[in-house]
């Protein structure tokens, strides 16, 4: 069954859309993250032009991370001082990223950043994430310890002035370092419409030294207002969210992630890491090939607007 | 006397300037209005048109050529070329098409080569290397010559996309004076303004032309969404994220297990 899409100006099959959704958010679900970085590329593939994939798959991550927020806040596991900090400066991100993919669009980059910040940062991240899966497992074959925290190393980052306690998360860190870590994930997101989840959990854990029982809930949180607030500036500034298109996106999602989480649970955290990492490697390498290999069509348009 | 001969001769002038004109040309559009829904996959517009003759005893000839442009609402578009920069493919050139239609269609009963000249097809626009598209090239506006890279690469992009054809049997003549013309529009037609302009041949000489006039609307919902998105974005914005805060909401009650 075709729909026909307003703002992206064509008709999709409806069921097609649904099932992405649903796919989407399976993993989402089972992996703690948004599931952005897999939504947009989809997207594109079926012909939505970047610009309205990443506007309108913003407001799709908000509706899965809202879900997963309000799950995560009834068993408790989301520290919210810690999830204010790094929003005060994940808004500012969000609209200096807003503001940069109005003016890459301009000039006819768009494209190409979006490229290639997808190779750099999904096969910089998947390539960790597959070494630490790796390593992991080899420790479980081995019989020793699956611990990932190394407790009592100590990074620059303990170094840093202003520091404040984040109690439910137990640690005392200063904010610089939060402040900075909330502005990279709110300027990457709206670029490249991205919750940025599968990237702030690895740095939270890795720098701020997050427990795990809070890290996945704190940053569904962090991700749910950055993503509702670049949607209301996607929509307000290029006009481009595509609402009908994000509400089948949002259904399919939703219902995905419960089974997604569902299965998630059974498995064991390194071995999920290990598989969330090469699916994140497998996509950047995808956006590689698309930059290095002759494309079949060099010309393409772009409508500046109709008189 | 001497003014009434020279009445006679502005006449005699006139009469010798403006064509005889035998034929004249009848137009009925299946629709003149082509409403995209949520459903809309393109639609298929049909043109039935009859040459008749101007005076009521004109003798009417035996073979006639019709050729059919559809003029889409304009719009100017971008037209961007990639090259390899470092290894990586990137736009290095774009090209600015002004006020080009955004979709056009040429329609004949046979190829317009060999209903008429080069020079008239050049004079009447007929055909997508003939019709005018006009470039921005620096502080200039001007279309270029038929085989610049731009142009050709533009219009093979609006062809591949079903926007812009050229069909050499998108006429068919029922009758040797009664003609159908098949106007395809594509799913992912603007909505706008289309003008049809039927151009009349005979041996290879423009006998009439005339036009008519269609219009393609977004209606209900779609018509809704896009204005909205479009005048009040941010109150739009506003509702986008309401709506999937909602479904968030509802996702984790519908499913909630403690």
């Amino acid at each position: 069954m075709q729909i026909y899409l307003p703002i992206a100006d064509l008709p999709v099959n409806i069921f097609l859309v649904f099932g992405m959704g649903l796919t989407v958010g399976f993993i989402s679900g089972m992996f703690g993250i948004g599931g952005g970085f897999l939504m947009t590329p989809l997207l594109i593939f079926i012909g939505i032009s970047p610009a309205v994939s990443v506007a309108s798959v913003t407001s799709h991550i908000a509706a899965s991370s809202f879900t997963g927020a309000i799950n995560y806040w009834r068993k408790r596991a989301v520290d919210i001082s810690l999830a204010l900090m790094l929003l005060a400066a994940g808004i500012v991100g969000t609209a200096a990223g807003v503001w940069l993919f109005t003016m890459l669009r301009a000039v006819d980059q768009l494209d190409l950043v979006i490229g290639l910040s997808y190779v750099t940062l999904l096969t910089t991240v998947g390539a960790l994430m597959i070494n630490e899966g790796v390593q992991a497992e080899l420790r479980a074959r081995r019989g020793g310890p699956a611990t990932l925290r190394r407790p009592g190393s100590h990074t620059f980052v303990h170094g840093l002035p202003l520091k404040m306690r984040f109690k439910r998360s137990k640690i005392y860190v200063s904010v610089i370092p939060v402040w900075g870590i909330g502005f990279m994930i709110g300027f990457i997101g709206a670029v490249l419409g991205i919750g940025g989840g599968f990237l702030l959990v690895p740095m939270l854990i890795y720098f701020l030294r997050v427990p795990t029982a809070t890290v996945i809930g704190t940053s569904m949180v962090m991700t749910l207002i950055t993503m509702t607030s670049a949607t209301v500036m996607h929509a307000a500034t290029n006009h481009l969210v595509d609402a009908v298109l994000a509400l089948i996106l949002m259904v399919g999602g939703v219902i995905g992630a419960q089974f997604g989480a569902h299965t998630g649970q059974r498995m064991r955290a390194e071995r999920l890491r290990l598989l969330l990492g090469l699916l994140v490697f497998m996509v950047g390498m995808r956006f590689a090939y698309e930059l290095i290999v002759q494309p079949n069509e060099l010309y393409s348009i772009r409508m500046v607007g109709f008189d | 006397m001497r003014r009434l001969a020279a009445i006679a001769a502005i006449l005699a002038c006139a009469g010798a300037l403006s064509p005889v004109r035998a034929e004249e040309l009848v137009l009925s559009l299946s629709t003149h209005r082509v409403a995209v829904t949520s459903s809309f996959v393109g639609a298929d517009l049909v043109l039935f048109g009859t040459i008749e003759p101007d005076a009521p005893r004109a003798a009417l000839r035996n073979n006639y050529d019709i050729v059919a442009t559809v003029i889409g609402p304009r719009a100017t578009l971008r037209t961007r070329r990639k090259a390899r920069v470092l290894g990586i493919w990137v736009n290095v050139d774009a090209r600015e098409f002004i006020r080009v239609p955004s979709y056009l269609a040429v329609l004949s009963n046979r190829p317009v080569a060999e209903i008429t000249n080069a020079e008239t097809a050049r004079r009447l626009q007929l055909g997508l290397s003939q019709i005018t598209l006009t470039q921005r090239i620096g502080a200039d506006f001007a279309d270029t010559v038929p085989n610049d890279p731009f142009r050709v690469n533009f219009i093979n992009l609006k062809k591949e996309a079903g926007q812009y054809r050229e069909t050499p049997n998108g006429v068919t003549f029922l009758t040797p004076t009664v003609f159908r013309v098949a106007i395809p529009l594509p799913a992912d037609t603007a909505t706008g303004g289309y003008t049809v302009d039927v151009k009349l041949f005979a041996n290879g000489q423009l006998v009439t032309r005339n036009n008519t006039a269609l219009e393609v609307i977004k209606t209900g919902f779609e018509q809704y969404v896009f204005e909205a998105s479009q005048q009040h974005g941010l109150i739009y914005g506003l509702v986008a994220a309401m709506m999937a805060l909602f479904i968030g909401w509802a996702g984790s009650v519908v499913f909630r297990r403690d």
